[in-house]
């Protein structure tokens, strides 16, 4: 038995702790609780390490089948329930299960007196497992489901605190239905996503007559792919097909067959070949569908990694817990779609080369294209929010932008490093906000009780302190120390500072746009580069406006000024996330580039380029003037106007008001999606009613009636009734005259008959009484 | 053995006699068991007819016929009396002219 | 046919009529009796029912536990049951609903205990026998008869506009009917036998051939009645209202069974008794289908009340079953006839739900809750996975059923992708409605007062909901042998729309021979079907 066996535990561990938990969990104190839900991430986190050790053992990877699932013999529909282990699945499973297991930590520290607790870390487990599973399937379908599972759990885990009954600061609306909009509106945007997703797994299916990836390939098979450039046609790989009696993967006729090796291994033969596809009576060339399959994988990736047009959801999805907004919103959950185009890079990069899309531009062009504006609109939004948790939201969809970009311009191996990365130093952002929400609930409590009332606060509107907002922040640098060093760690490294991770993988990402511009000439990469540079830009700046609002300058509120430090569980797994997102970058330190060999083999077009020193002092310097821009706005001058403006609300004028409403993207999706399809809803409801219910009504039935009722009316009353009438008066009359018949004696009858009988004997005897 | 020549007559008088008894016992009284009794007699009338001719004919039709009339006397006479014992039950009678209900 | 003896088949389909009889023998002011007998007749026919499956071949695509008497020779009417791959779920399901649906009722029914419960086995025998009946009059007969007792149950223990609904519900399918029984009609004069297997082997030999434009209209007979049973987008509009006044197990037994009646009928009668029809006008019945699906949604979405959401759920869901359906070749069909039985959990769970918050509060109107997660949280949980499982989410069992039918749809021979397509943004609606309805009923806090303090679930409705939920769960994640079980009837099945254009369907090892591009060109039908 292989160490690989082990993977289907990495799903199960955490299904049993939720199973355990859901069971017993009503009996057990929060410890015994806490000690199942951390048990079962830490344990499966000890998989993943298994794992990750066998396959740096130089061992291959390995896929584990577990049990049918959809399975329809007589067409040769096989989808099972299989997991894959290879360098992609389990890079994914040690950032999930390790962040997971650091923020399951810090959530029992945080969740510390819930009345909902043990519900919490059931969804958290639930979560863990689908996400899990999501990363290890082995084909489409199963992906699906982790897929669709993990948004079940950011519906659930974003809807926790559904029974809040306090009004939300800026909107009124009371606080349990606010959390309710958001879960749903969550599950539905991506369910959005889901349908370009499910769409793109039924024309794989019928592509290629089967969901699975495809073996798993050697480090050898991948390195014969680095030099296929885009869309260059080249030999289909026939030793990749088990034994070599495969079967042709096109017929004489043109038409592609399928030879049951798995999904990737045929796209590149049938692009190879360029047969075309039978699809129900139609047939269509393979690179069409493989266009037509990669945009609408795209519609996927923009639901789950929040990129434009269906991020609307993730700054809203900010009204969960914060542990959950580190794990689902910000490490592991939104990067998703990043995984979904680095595990089908194969399919990207054959879309790579067909034109048929207008302005030349590729599937993978536009998946890079949605990345960078994402970047750069989402690092603009930041800038002029005020609720902690909302920059850090914007700042993750710009990541993801980035990431997404990355992918886009086949950087898969920087795509993948800026997500570990990611994953380490905004889970640490997301952790600390947590723990100055923390503090400041803390110290408003802690105020309260001191019977100090607040001057001025910001949000709710009547005096009730918004415990997110950052202008109720301020100097909290000596309250809370442990919380501000790794604050500024996570910032430093989130905008890209030496030495910390972000610097490095995001320079990965620029080096990577700059060489699609310069060696491939494509216009893209420019573009893509352009946009990225000024995210990145942004993103130095609004880090910096947050460091030093929060953290800087004097408490603002009584409640800023009487916060404390939060307790060890909760600060631990903070320092250790620092000190990932401050070494993360070692993880591909250029020159070795330990990361990008890793990752070669399992994604065939991974690439490493090497370290250009310009580029990075280009992005550093650029960085650095932010930094030192927001120092200036806001640090060296209180952070606020003394009327509680930002410093920049004024200058800008509208355009603030323009940035803080996120570009008018709800107001947009509501006056163009929602409005109108809850009036067509209605109209369509009450056409119901009124027409198909009331009108076929008066129409079938109705009419039925009506007819019956002319006839029992006028038809029926008019002439039949009276010929009848008549009868029946003249029946009546006559009855009237024979009832005096009746007496009711018996004897009266039996005379009757007896003269009956009588006259029957008469009439049968007259015949012998004359006839003869 | 022949049988002997039967005077046939005198048995078909008997018969007319006693059903004409039964007749006008139907007829006249008031007492439904009488009447009932009247109507046992009026079938028994004819099944001396009909034991009369099957001998005067030598056939044997008359005499199964017989055994049927007989059969479904006593049938109706269960059926009968448990039907007067009932109406006696409810109307505390069993004058048949007081049951006259069905009329109305 | 030589008569044989009784089957399997037959003492299931009769096994409540004898449990009915039993029922009529007990004094009415004795209901506990009343009840338990009937559970224990409901439970008895499942247990039956699972010897059947037992007894059933699941590789033989033919009939199997058959009973066949003649009946009425003077008209070539059969006694003649039995089971397939194609009936033996949908029997199940109707056993394992039945169960749920009584104890269901222990409850809330106080009213005419007997004749309820006589009125519940009745129809349980009349689902059995339209889904094992072979013979097209005896089919007729069943099929007439499941109205009687649904007509009773929702005109008798429904709720204010009763009458009108059960009326409305009577005369609305009997109309269909009519025309299907002239369609019964001619087959039965023409093909000289009523006996479904006999007609399509004269068929198969030409023994039996449709003038021109007869084969169209005998289809629509069918249609007809099936259409309106379905119901299929626009003959739904008698659903709402049954559904809405019928008791909860009146409205279980309407959504879980009664409806897949007309599902059912497509796969048995129209898909092989009218190929040629069925293939002319798929295009037009999926159409309908989607329409439905799009339409069943919108309008669900903007109800006030749950149970009218809930009905009109129903008309989406049977959307994709008849999308499947007419996607005419393995996969649409089978994830049809998988999807009839994941609609009769869910959608009969979710009535079931809707019963349990009106016994409670008794209104059924979305604004009156809110907040019901916190306070009943158990029955929140299992709500959640129902109505989870009812938007399909992958892993339990809608998903499986959806899936498989727009794998089908997608690569459909007869339809074109954009059905597909616009199925698939039901898949989206039908998240939008229930998330709004689980949304209003459930999360956000509890806004009125009198919903602080309801009791929670009682044994009965967990004993109720459990084995659904063990259902929902089962065929999500393993609906292996469900599919098995009805693989090669289905193939058989659509063998006359598969069988010309060889496609990439077939996997290499089954279709080793690469097929001709002219064969491959004309999909669609070769001339001789």
């Amino acid at each position: 038995m292989e160490v690989f066996d082990l993977v289907p535990l990495i799903v199960f561990i955490p299904i049993a702790g939720l199973l355990l938990n859901a069971w017993i969990g009503r009996y057990l104190s929060e410890k015994g609780i806490a000690w199942i839900a951390c048990g079962a991430a830490g344990l499966s986190f000890l998989v993943a390490v298994a794992l990750g050790l066998g396959l740096a053992g130089g061992s291959e990877g390995k896929i584990v089948p577990i049990v049918d699932w959809i399975k329809l013999p007589a067409v040769g529909v096989d989808i099972p329930w299989a997991m894959r282990v290879d360098t992609l699945s389990v890079t994914m499973m040690l950032a999930v299960a390790g962040v997971g297991t650091l923020i399951h930590i810090y959530a029992v520290g945080y969740m510390h007196g819930d009345a909902r607790f043990g519900r919490f870390f059931i969804y958290m487990n639930l979560f863990l497992a689908s996400m899990l599973l999501l990363v290890t399937g082995n084909n489409f379908l199963v992906l699906f489901v982790g897929w669709e599972l993990v948004g079940l759990c950011s519906f659930l885990l974003i809807g926790f605190w559904l029974h809040r009954d306090a009004p939300d600061p800026e909107t009124g609306i009371i606080g349990g239905i606010k959390n309710t909009n958001a879960a749903k509106k969550a599950f539905i945007v991506n369910r959005v996503g889901d349908f370009g997703f499910i769409l793109a797994i039924l024309l794989i299916w019928w592509t290629f007559g089967t969901l699975d990836f495809g073996p798993i390939q050697g480090a050898a098979h991948a390195a014969g792919h680095e030099e296929v450039a885009a869309g260059e046609v080249h030999e289909a790989a026939p030793e990749s097909a088990p034994g070599g009696e495969a079967v042709a993967p096109v017929t004489p006729e043109g038409v592609c067959q399928p030879t049951g090796e798995g999904v990737f291994p045929m796209a590149e033969a049938f692009m190879a070949a360029g047969c075309n596809v039978k699809l129900g009576s139609a047939e269509v060339p393979i690179g069409t569908l493989i266009v037509v399959v990669t945009l609408l994988m795209l519609v996927g990736v923009t639901g789950k990694s929040a990129q434009i047009p269906l991020f609307v959801w993730l700054p809203d999805a900010m009204a969960g817990p914060t542990p959950v907004s580190a794990l689902i919103h910000a490490a592991t959950m939104v990067t998703a779609g990043v995984y979904l185009v680095t595990r089908n890079n194969v399919l990207y990069e054959a879309a790579r080369g067909v034109n048929i899309l207008p302005f030349g531009l590729s599937p993978p062009d536009i998946v890079a294209l949605v990345g960078a504006i994402t970047a750069f609109m989402a690092g603009t939004i930041a800038v002029a929010q005020w609720d902690i948790k909302r920059v850090l939201a914007y700042s993750t969809i710009s990541q993801l932008g980035f990431m997404v970009a990355a992918v886009g311009l086949g950087g898969y191996v920087a795509g993948m490093f800026h997500l570990v990365t990611h994953a380490f130093f905004k889970a640490l952002l997301f952790l600390a906000a947590g723990s100055v929400i923390h503090g400041v609930e803390h110290g408003a409590h802690h105020a309260h009780e001191h019977g100090t009332h607040e001057a001025r606060t910001f949000g709710y509107r009547e005096g009730v302190l918004d415990p997110q907002d950052m202008r109720n922040m301020g100097g909290l640098r000596r309250r809370m120390p442990v919380t501000f060093w790794v604050y500024v760690i996570g910032a430093l490294a989130l905008a890209g500072i030496f030495p910390f991770a972000g610097f490095w993988s995001k320079d990965e990402i620029l080096l990577d746009a700059f060489l699609r511009g310069s060696e491939y000439g494509d216009p893209t990469g420019w573009l893509v580069l352009i946009l990225l540079i000024g995210a990145a830009a942004f993103t130095a700046f609004y880090m910096g406006r947050q460091v030093f609002m929060i953290f800087f300058g004097a408490p603002r509120t009584q409640a800023a000024g009487h916060a404390s430090e939060n307790p060890p569980i909760m600060t631990y797994p903070l320092i250790v996330l620092a000190a990932l997102s401050t070494l993360g970058g070692l993880l591909n330190v250029p020159g070795l580039h330990p990361f990008g060999t890793w990752l070669e083999q399992s994604v065939p077009h991974a690439h490493t380029a090497d370290f250009n020193v310009l580029l990075a002092l280009v992005a550093l310097a650029i960085a650095g003037v932010a930094v030192a821009l927001a120092v200036v706005i806001y640090y060296m001058r209180p952070a606020l106007t003394s009327d509680g403006l930002d410093r920049l609300q004024r200058p800008l004028g509208p355009l603030w008001t323009f940035l803080h409403r996120k570009w008018l993207w709800d107001e947009a999706y509501h006056n163009a999606v929602i409005r109108p399809f809850n009036a067509l809803g209605g109209l369509l409801a009450h056409l119901d009613v009124r027409y198909l219910r009331d009108g076929l009504d008066q129409g079938l039935y109705g009419g039925f009636n009506r007819i019956a009722a002319f006839l029992g009316g006028d038809f029926d009353l008019g002439i039949i009734d009276r010929v009848v009438n008549g009868v029946g008066r003249v029946t009546q009359q006559l009855a009237g005259q024979a009832r005096h018949l009746q007496t009711g004696y018996v004897r009266n009858y039996a005379l009757s008959v007896m003269l009956g009988v009588l006259a029957v004997l008469l009439i049968l005897l007259l015949p012998l009484l004359f006839g003869q | 053995m022949e049988p002997a020549p039967l005077n046939i007559s005198a048995y078909v008088v008997l018969s007319a006699i006693l059903f004409a008894m039964g007749a006008l016992g139907v007829l006249i009284r008031r007492n439904a068991i009488l009447v009932f009794m009247s109507v046992e007699l009026m079938l028994n009338a004819a099944n001396l007819a009909l034991i009369a001719f099957a001998r005067f004919y030598n056939q044997m039709d008359g005499q199964i016929l017989v055994f049927f009339v007989m059969t479904v006397a006593a049938a109706e006479v269960a059926v009968g009396l448990a039907l007067i014992v009932v109406i006696f039950r409810t109307r505390r009678s069993i004058n048949i002219d007081e049951l006259s209900r069905l009329k109305d | 046919m030589e008569n044989t003896p009784i089957s399997l088949t037959t003492i299931v389909t009769f096994l409540p009529i004898a449990g009915l009889i039993v029922v009529l023998f007990i004094n009415r002011e004795r209901e506990d009796i009343i009840r338990w007998v009937t559970l224990g007749t409901a439970v008895i026919t499942f247990l039956a029912s699972l010897g059947m499956v037992a007894a059933f071949d699941a590789s033989n695509p033919g009939l199997q536990l058959e009973t066949y008497y003649n009946w009425i020779p003077g008209f070539n009417i059969s006694y003649h049951v039995a089971v397939d791959g194609l009936s033996m779920l949908l029997v199940l399901l109707t056993t394992f609903i039945m169960p749920l649906a009584v104890l269901a009722s222990f409850d809330p029914i106080k009213e005419r205990v007997k004749l309820y419960y006589c009125m519940l086995l009745l129809i349980e025998t009349a689902m059995l026998g339209v889904f094992v009946t072979q013979d097209l009059f005896l089919f007729y007969i069943f099929w007439e008869f499941t109205l009687v007792p649904m007509y009773f149950l929702i005109g008798i223990w429904g709720s204010e506009n009763r009458v009108y609904a059960a009326i409305k519900f009577f005369l609305y399918t009997m109309a269909g009917s009519i025309l299907m029984l002239l369609a019964i009609l001619w087959l039965g004069v023409n093909g000289d036998t009523f006996n479904l297997p006999t007609l399509l082997e004269k068929l198969a030999s030409g023994a039996l051939v449709f003038p021109e434009g007869v084969e169209v209209l005998l289809f629509i007979g069918f249609f007809a009645a099936f259409a309106v049973k379905v119901p299929l987008w626009p003959f739904h509009s008698w659903l709402p209202d049954a559904h809405y006044e019928a008791p909860t197990a009146g409205s279980v037994i309407l959504a879980g069974v009664l409806l897949k009646l007309g599902t059912y009928g497509f796969v048995r009668f129209n898909l092989p008794l009218f190929p040629q029809a069925s293939i002319d006008l798929a295009p037009v019945v999926a159409a309908l289908a989607v329409i439905g699906i799009l339409y069943g949604a919108w309008v669900s979405y903007a109800q006030k009340d749950v149970k009218k959401l809930v009905a009109y759920s129903s008309v989406s869901h049977l959307g994709f079953v008849m999308l499947g359906i007419f996607a005419l070749n393995a996969q649409g069909v089978q994830g049809g006839i998988m999807q009839m039985v994941n609609h009769g959990l869910s959608t009969g769970g979710l009535f079931l739900l809707v019963g349990m918050l009106y016994e409670r509060r008794h209104t059924k109107l979305m604004a009156d809750f809110g907040g019901i997660w916190k306070v009943m949280p158990l029955f929140g949980a299992l709500s959640l996975i129902i109505v989870l499982s009812s938007m399909g989410l992958p892993g339990l069992n809608g998903f499986v059923g959806e899936f498989t039918i727009l794998l089908g749809s997608m690569g459909s021979n007869f339809l074109a992708v954009g059905f597909t397509v616009f199925a698939a943004v039901g898949v989206i609606l039908a998240a939008v409605y229930m998330l709004y309805m689980f949304g209003k009923v459930y999360m956000g806090p509890v806004i009125h007062p009198e919903n602080e303090r309801l009791p929670g679930l009682d044994w009965k409705e967990v004993a109720v909901l459990v084995p659904l939920i063990i259902m929902i769960f089962w065929i999500g994640l393993y609906p292996t042998p469900f599919f098995g079980m009805m693989d090669s009837s289905v193939d058989a099945l659509v063998t006359p729309y598969t069988a010309p254009g060889g496609s990439v369907t077939a996997a290499p090892e089954l279709a080793p021979a690469p097929v001709a591009a002219g064969e491959a060109a004309s999909v669609g039908l070769a001339p001789g079907y």
